[in-house]
């Protein structure tokens, strides 16, 4: 795969978005992959969890909007907890959902679900998935 | 001893066998669960945006409906519960700023909060309360010969700040399970997550954890799996459905929450422990075992 890298992309308000919201550093990431070895999501996933880390320092945009991965993670903190240099990836992601949700794109379509597909799981399964992936 | 309660939306509904089992038990231990009179949804995850205070909101709310019963201290079971109250007191403890903003936002509380409410979860309270040894004594039933797996999930040990064990092997539960009797079994998947709230719109990616966390612990000499979050529960118990229709070489095996395990073992009645809420049913094993 070619992958054009830019100043221009690099400097996109975008980097300096997901940063504010996340509240990370991301340039502390030296890409050691621990945050994808221990992601227990990563066979659903299309971009790895130290692959977003890396297009978000790049201002990979629209890559990373576009992503199955941010959907996919259930910010189970493993990647969080054994990440070397403290960064906390689960927050990048969440303010990649985050960038999506503030322009009313839900993502979650509740209105498509079956009565009985909401009606069979509890309470905090649906309640979670709205926080997470509507707007 | 007695102490504030946190059910939280789920121990009502689904999990109500979670909240009876844990009411018994805490019967026999001697210690009165004062349920809030008035409590709200707590959110169910915290929210990770720095900027993001007013899901802050609903989880303080409930601390201060616990200072409004004059103690500064409350238990809760769920464990998404548990973490988001936890984060959130520990959020506006270190940011005063925040906690001003939030105050103000609700104007019409007639408390103040001051991020002085201590939020802690059952396993807490029965470690370092009431203690194992205390528990221990009030055995009636011991749970010989039963080999229990011990699944923790994700939210009752991370992040380090809140977790209530070590951060990768936890041990709370095993040392519980054999306290009441029973065999702990060790698994490598006792911390994976099983996809949490994937399960509304990925049930399939839901049976491939459950796959791989279950059959790993069946493959260590489990006979049933204990669990301590309703979401965990539903997800390992009730998508064994989805599971078999994917892994058709997959074998059931009950789930139950700690809680009920506990239950059994200080003899409480059968109808505190609600085995028709389970998709696979516990009683077979446990009758096997002479428990039932
Ligand atoms: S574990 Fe941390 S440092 Fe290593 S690749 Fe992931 S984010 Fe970067
Ligand atoms: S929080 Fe998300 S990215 Fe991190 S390990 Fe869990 S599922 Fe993977």
């Amino acid at each position: 795969m070619r992958i054009n890298i830019s100043k221009r992309k690099i400097k996109d308000p975008f980097v300096a978005k997901v940063e504010e919201i996340s509240g990370q550093n991301l340039l502390a990431c030296y890409q050691c992959g621990k945050c994808s070895a221990g992601c227990p999501a990563v066979s659903e996933m299309d971009i790895l969890p130290n692959q977003i880390i890396r297009y978000a320092q790049l201002g990979f945009k629209d890559e990373l909007l576009q992503s199955k991965s941010i959907w996919i993670c259930a910010s189970c903190f493993t990647c969080n907890a054994r990440c070397p240099k403290g960064i906390n990836i689960a927050e990048v992601i969440e303010a990649i959902r985050e960038i999506l949700l503030r322009k009313r794109e839900d993502h979650l379509k509740i209105k498509k679900l079956s009565d009985a597909e909401k009606g069979d799981v509890p309470p905090i399964a649906i309640i979670s998935s709205l926080r997470k992936f509507t707007s | 001893m007695k102490i504030s309660y946190y059910p939280g939306c789920t121990l009502k509904n689904n999990a109500k066998n979670f909240e009876d089992s844990t009411l018994c038990s805490l019967k026999r231990l001697e210690v009165e669960a004062e349920e809030l009179d008035r409590w709200n949804c707590c959110g169910t995850v915290f929210s990770l945006a720095t900027d993001d205070l007013i899901h802050h909101v609903a989880p303080i709310r409930n601390l201060i409906r616990v200072k409004e019963t004059n103690t500064n201290k409350v238990m809760t079971l769920c464990a998404m519960c548990f973490n988001t109250l936890k984060r959130a007191n520990e959020r506006v403890k270190s940011d005063p700023e925040s906690l001003d903003k939030i105050n103000k936002f609700m104007y019409r509380e007639e408390v103040e909060y001051e991020g002085d409410v201590k939020i802690l979860h059952l396993l807490e309270l029965l470690r370092d309360e009431i203690k194992f040894e205390n528990i221990a004594k009030k055995v009636v039933k011991p749970l010989k010969n039963l080999r229990i797996a011990n699944y923790y999930g994700c939210l009752l040990v991370r992040p380090k700040e809140i977790g209530l064990d070590d951060i990768e092997n936890p041990t709370v539960l095993e040392n519980l399970i054999t306290t009441l009797g029973a065999d702990a079994i060790d698994f490598p998947y006792k911390t994976e997550c099983c996809a949490s709230y994937q399960t509304v719109d990925k049930p399939e990616n839901v049976a491939d954890r459950t796959y791989h966390i279950l059959t790993s612990a069946q493959s260590q000499g489990a006979e049933l799996v204990s669990v301590s979050c309703p979401l965990c529960a539903f997800n390992l118990d009730h998508r064994q459905k989805e599971t078999v229709k994917k892994y058709p070489e997959f074998k059931n095996i009950p789930v139950l929450y700690f809680t009920q395990i506990m239950a059994l073992a200080l003899g409480c009645p059968e109808k505190d422990l609600r085995f028709d809420l389970h998709y696979i049913n516990p009683k077979p094993v446990l009758r096997e075992k002479g428990l039932l």
